[in-house]
């Protein structure tokens, strides 16, 4: 990392791929516009907020001596009022989130990083804290922070199939917002929320499909591969199979939103052929009913 | 080989491979299609999901049907099949090919060498020796027996022959025969003189095939001249069906070159062997046919060459009084006309008038002066080539012409007054004619004796007489003196044309001599004694095929074969040439029939056109391939590789290069629909809306046309410059946008020629209300890009006195939505003048081909569905005003389009009734 060369080459790099999936967030998150936000004051809260000169009323307890060894007089070190939690986005980095049906729509992954940067960049504007969860960012606040989200997001798993949400790193009582297609097994995904719901986390589900994956629109004799290549199934009449799979999926989505009402979570479906835009609102808006 | 219906094989052990084909169909059917990859991601749905027919792994049966056929086509093609397979006896022995090799046999000759060619190559691979024999060419004896490839390749030197075989040389060769051999007769179709002895003598030497055209052999006999037609008779070998023929005469048009000149059709009765058919023609004309020939037979005996029989003179008879009109018979012209009449074409009139009909002949009887400038006139014309004949009379004697020098029209000069002899008041007897001199043209005419000469006029004696005098009394008194002038000739009678004088005319000397003199020609041919003694050298001669050649250095013919008509190899039809005339000999006679041939029934006659050998090895094999392609394509289908948006736009491909019919019918409406009534058209820009106003406007002004004049249009066309043909539309209306795309050269092709053909363009720049004429908006500079490659004249603005402006309504305004005056149109030519008395310059040429203007007249036009005004024009009263001069100039436009210059020429009116005398 020292080597001038080799760090001007990542930094090069950084900014070719952040700004536009930056300012593609900034556009979608300047739809929203956001209400009065009064949590700019002092409070409680874990952050530092400002130092003020103690007056009456003030127990000695809180005077920050520290500071005020430094002049003549007293003061209080106040803390920010800290009204919202941290928020913990989760985004599948999967290989089957790579998948893009037609040409003229992104891959799911893209559509999952664009809405996910987006709502960092809301909250942002909003004074909460954003974190990603599963690379070791946790929740801060600032321009800075939506940077090295965007660089965090920038990488891919292309390893496993398909993703499993993390809760361990979820500080109790913040929210949480999974953006994945949830094809994989549920099983890691009911167990995630279970362990968010047991912290008091709620948040939101978002689950990405590409209109081909809600289509089916195959014929004929195909072998079917997952995006790894771990899976396969092959059909000699993939047209037969088409109302099982539209059922099957429906049966998949029941069984999320059951579970996200089970845990107080919220839970939509955003296709890749549609806009970003109204599920970007309706991620905003489940994370403010949220609190 | 092996047949099968009327299809053979060459390897017929392959169809075992057919009882392989059931094992192909279990083989095929087990094999499911192949199996497309594809990734997707919501296969973790899928797992577990089994297919619900355990069948479909199965080929479908109508694609391993189409398998099967392929496969089958495959076996087929390589077992060899062959349609019409001919059975092949191999012969054995020398092998005669006997061609007739006729005229009759040279308009199918490259298929019967073809034919024999075909004969040759299966004698040579059963090594039989051949002999070729044309019976118009025989050899000098036997047969000329060689190897068929030695036989193939002298083919092409072989040549029908214009003339039939020589029966004795046929007789003595055939004689001559020796030896056992299979003969293979190539027939003409035409009978001939000891042709039955020949079969006889060809089936006594081993089998006899003949092969002969069942269409019947066509042949012209020469044409003749009656009763101012000239009857063409066609003939045919043997009855037959209804067909129709077409006669040509063939000869040189006034520039020279070879053309055919008339035309005529002529239809075989059922059943007829002849038929007759005349052809009405000018002289001018009729004097020019060299030839007449069936169209279409490319055979001597279908060409009938013409000579001078055909040729008929121009002959100008003018006599020099008519104060005794009533006595016929002492007219001077009457033994003339009626000696000439029935050969050649007389013409009376004023001499000025004659000479510039370009008469071969113009006849003077008795007329002794001539105006000066008739006299130059006539010289001029005797100079060129004219034979002036002039008879003597009272009033030549009585005159002074030629007196004391010779007149340049006068062969001798004269004494005075003549001499009468054997008349009452004079001494001796009647003269009669001495026989002529061999010097003479008339040499060889009998004199008969009644022929007696009363009186005459007398030549004075001169150095040049005794070559001048061509004709003499007994006494040697020069009767007909001639005298060369340049490329003409002068003739004098020194007696009268009737019968005043001498008894001359009424003798069928009289006709004989001028015949020789070439003043008519004679309608019949001669006799065998008239040409007895003469030498005739042949000209032009025809070949098998009918083509006229160049006759080279043949020797010259005595005119008794000549006579006889018979063409012979060293007497080839033709054009031959005597002393003072041109015979022609035709293959075909005016008697000659012609006789089909008679088979006997033992002897098989094959057509010309039998069922070839075709291998089908090619088709078989392109059948399987087309099958198999077929294959790929279900195969793809089956597998739903041949669906989705691009397979969609190739099978619309493929249909649209399947079905072109359906553009073609498109084409067809368009045309019946744009020229069935008379049609307004505008020129699609691309604009929807632009578009709709013009055709509103346009149908708008098609309704004030119904209403007002006698113009009834169908509705407006809208065209396509890129796709629709232009040339149907009298008008187009062009209103031009600033974004229209720029027509692809071909379109540009199709407007320039639309324009140079009389087509009228109106482009409409419809921005008059914010620009003049010129570049300043945008759809001006549009129409000058536009117009650039168009082949538009120098414009000006529209003058006062431009038809535009009078031909319906009198206008001096051409307003539509705008009112600007810039309309452009056709520069007048520079010189145009003011008529005399009229307001307007003589301008009587062409219809502008472009109005250009801004004034957007279309909108003026238009009207919507309900019959209003689609747009406001102006205010008020003077708005509508303006609206309905906007129609009057669509009035005028279109007047002017389907009448054009009409109104300009009416300004001569006043000029053509003071003519008139009224």
């Amino acid at each position: 990392m020292s080597d001038p060369a080799a760090l001007r080459a990542r930094a090069e790099g950084l900014a070719a791929a952040l700004p536009p999936l930056l300012a593609d967030a900034e556009h979608l998150a300047q739809a929203v516009l956001l209400g009065e936000h009064g949590r700019r004051r002092a409070g409680t809260g874990d952050e530092f907020w400002q130092y003020r000169p103690a007056h009456a009323g003030d127990g000695a307890r809180m005077i920050d001596w520290r500071r005020s060894g430094r002049s003549d007089a007293h003061f209080v070190r106040e803390r920010e009022w800290q009204a919202a939690q941290s928020v913990l986005l989760w985004v599948d980095a999967s290989a089957s989130m790579g998948f893009s049906g037609a040409k003229s729509h992104p891959t799911k992954a893209e559509r999952a990083r664009v809405l996910a940067l987006a709502i960092s960049v809301l909250l942002t504007r909003g004074g909460e804290r954003v974190g990603l969860a599963g690379t070791g960012l946790p929740a801060r606040r600032g321009p800075l922070q939506l940077l090295r989200i965007a660089e965090a997001l920038g990488g891919t798993d292309p390893a496993a199939d398909y993703g499993a949400p993390e809760a361990r790193s979820m500080p109790p009582h913040s929210r949480a917002v999974f953006l994945s297609d949830f094809l994989g097994d549920p099983a890691p995904v009911e167990r995630a929320l279970t362990e968010a719901a047991d912290k008091g986390v709620k948040g939101a589900m978002l689950q990405i499909l590409d209109p081909v994956e809600e289509a089916f629109p195959f014929d004929g004799r195909t072998i079917f591969e997952s995006m790894g290549g771990s899976l396969r199934h092959e059909t000699l009449k993939a047209g037969d199979l088409r109302g099982r799979y539209l059922d099957r999926l429906a049966m998949r989505k029941a069984r999320l939103a059951d579970l996200a009402r089970a845990t107080g979570w919220h839970f939509s479906t955003h296709h890749t052929g549609e806009s970003a835009q109204g599920s970007l609102l309706w991620l905003f808006r489940a994370l403010e009913r949220v609190h | 080989m092996w047949t099968l219906g009327g299809i053979g094989f060459t390897a017929p052990a392959l169809l075992w491979a057919l009882l392989a084909l059931p094992a192909l169909w279990f083989l095929l059917r087990a094999v499911p299609p192949a199996p497309i990859r594809r990734r997707f991601p919501g296969v973790a749905l899928l797992l577990g999901l089994t297919d619900d027919e355990t069948q479909t792994d199965k080929t479908p049966w109508w694609l391993l049907l189409l398998r099967m056929l392929a496969v089958a086509a495959l076996i087929l093609g390589f077992a060899g099949p062959v349609l019409n397979p001919q059975e092949r006896q191999p012969g054995q022995g020398p092998l005669l090919v006997f061609i007739d090799g006729t005229w009759a046999d040279a308009r199918d000759w490259p298929r019967r060498i073809d034919r024999v060619a075909a004969l040759l190559d299966e004698a040579g691979r059963d090594g039989r020796p051949v002999a070729v024999v044309q019976a118009t060419a025989l050899p000098e004896a036997g047969l000329p027996l060689q190897s068929a490839e030695a036989w193939a390749s002298r083919l092409a030197g072989l040549k029908p022959a214009a003339w039939l075989p020589d029966p004795a040389a046929l007789s003595d060769w055939a004689g001559a025969l020796e030896g056992g051999f299979d003969t293979f007769w190539m027939s003409g179709g035409l009978d001939y003189e000891g042709r039955r002895d020949l079969i006889a003598r060809f089936e006594a030497a081993g089998t006899l095939r003949v092969f002969e055209s069942p269409r019947p052999v066509l042949a012209l006999r020469p044409a003749i001249f009656e009763d101012g037609a000239i009857r063409l008779t066609a003939l045919r070998a043997g009855p037959g069906e209804t067909s129709e023929i077409t006669l040509a005469a063939t000869g040189r048009d006034p520039a020279g070159v070879e053309r055919v000149l008339a035309r005529v059709p002529a239809g075989f009765e059922p059943g007829a062997a002849e038929v007759t058919a005349d052809l009405v023609l000018p002289p001018e004309l009729r004097n020019r046919i060299s030839r007449f020939a069936i169209e279409g037979v490319r055979s001597a005996g279908a060409v009938s060459l013409t000579d001078d029989s055909l040729k008929r003179r121009r002959v100008a008879l003018i006599a020099g009084r008519d104060d005794r009109e009533g006595l016929q018979l002492l007219s001077p012209l009457f033994y003339l006309q009626k000696a000439l009449d029935p050969t050649a074409d007389l013409i009376d009139g004023a001499l000025a008038d004659i000479i510039l009909a370009s008469p071969d002949v113009i006849v003077l009887a008795d007329v002794a002066t001539l105006s000066a400038a008739e006299a130059e006139a006539l010289q001029d014309w005797v100079e060129r080539g004219g034979l002036l004949v002039r008879f003597a009379g009272p009033r030549l004697a009585a005159s002074d012409i030629s007196r004391d020098a010779e007149d340049p029209l006068m062969p001798v000069r004269l004494r005075a007054g003549g001499r009468t002899v054997g008349g009452a008041m004079s001494w001796g007897e009647p003269k009669a004619l001495r026989p002529f001199a061999e010097t003479s043209p008339f040499f060889g005419l009998t004199i008969p004796g009644d022929v007696q000469v009363t009186a005459q006029v007398m030549a004075q004696p001169d150095p040049q007489l005794a070559e001048r005098a061509i004709a003499a009394l007994a006494d040697g008194t020069p009767l007909v003196t001639r005298k060369r002038l340049e490329d003409g000739q002068v003739v004098l009678f020194h007696v009268t044309a009737n019968a005043e004088w001498s008894t001359l005319p009424l003798s069928g000397l009289f006709v004989q001599m001028l015949e020789r003199l070439a003043v008519s020609t004679r309608p019949a041919r001669p006799e065998v004694d008239e040409l007895r003694g003469t030498t005739w050298v042949a000209e032009t001669v025809l070949d098998g095929f009918g083509e006229a050649g160049e006759a080279g250095n043949l020797p010259g013919i005595p005119g008794e074969r000549l006579a006889e008509a018979r063409p012979a190899p060293d007497l080839p039809p033709g054009l031959y040439a005597g002393e003072d005339r041109r015979l022609a000999l035709n293959v075909i006679g005016p008697e000659t029939a012609l006789t089909p041939t008679t088979w006997p029934a033992r002897i098989p006659v094959e057509g010309l056109a039998v069922a070839r050998e075709t291998l089908l090895k090619g088709w078989v094999l392109t059948a399987a391939l087309a099958i198999l392609a077929a294959d790929i394509l279900a195969s793809l289908w089956l597998s739903g590789r041949l669906r989705g948006q691009r397979s969609g736009a190739a099978a619309v491909l493929v249909l649209a290069l399947m079905l072109p019919r359906g553009a073609e019918a498109q084409v067809d409406e368009l045309a019946l629909r744009a020229t069935t009534e008379v049609v307004l058209a505008h020129v699609l820009t691309g604009d929807a809306r632009v578009d709709e106003v013009a055709r509103a406007g346009l149908w708008g002004l098609s309704q004030k046309l119904i209403q007002r004049t006698s113009i009834e249009p169908a509705d407006p066309i809208a065209v396509n410059l890129e796709t629709d043909e232009l040339s149907f539309f009298p008008f187009l209306y062009w209103p031009v946008t600033a974004n229209q795309p720029i027509p692809s050269p071909e379109a540009y092709a199709r407007l320039n020629r639309y324009l140079r053909t009389g087509g009228m363009i109106l482009f409409d720049t419809r921005d008059a209300d914010v620009a003049r004429f010129g570049g300043a908006s945008p759809e001006g500079r549009r129409l000058q890009q536009l117009a650039r490659p168009l082949d538009v004249p120098p414009l000006e603005p529209l003058p006062a006195d431009h038809v535009l402006t009078r031909t319906f309504y009198l206008l001096q305004d051409f307003p539509g939505r705008h009112t600007s005056r810039d309309v452009w149109v056709e520069a007048a030519p520079a010189d145009a003048e003011q008529a005399e008395g009229m307001p307007f310059r003589d301008l009587n040429d062409g219809v502008t081909p472009v109005v250009i203007g801004g004034n957007d007249w279309a909108a003026a036009w238009a009207v919507d569905a309900q019959g209003g005004a689609m747009f406001p024009v102006g205010r008020g009263y003077a708005g509508e005003r303006q609206r309905e001069i906007a129609y009057r100039f669509g009035v005028n436009l279109i007047m002017h389009v389907l009448t054009g210059n009409y109104k300009s020429d009416q300004v001569h009116v006043p000029a053509l009734l003071d003519r008139l005398g009224q």
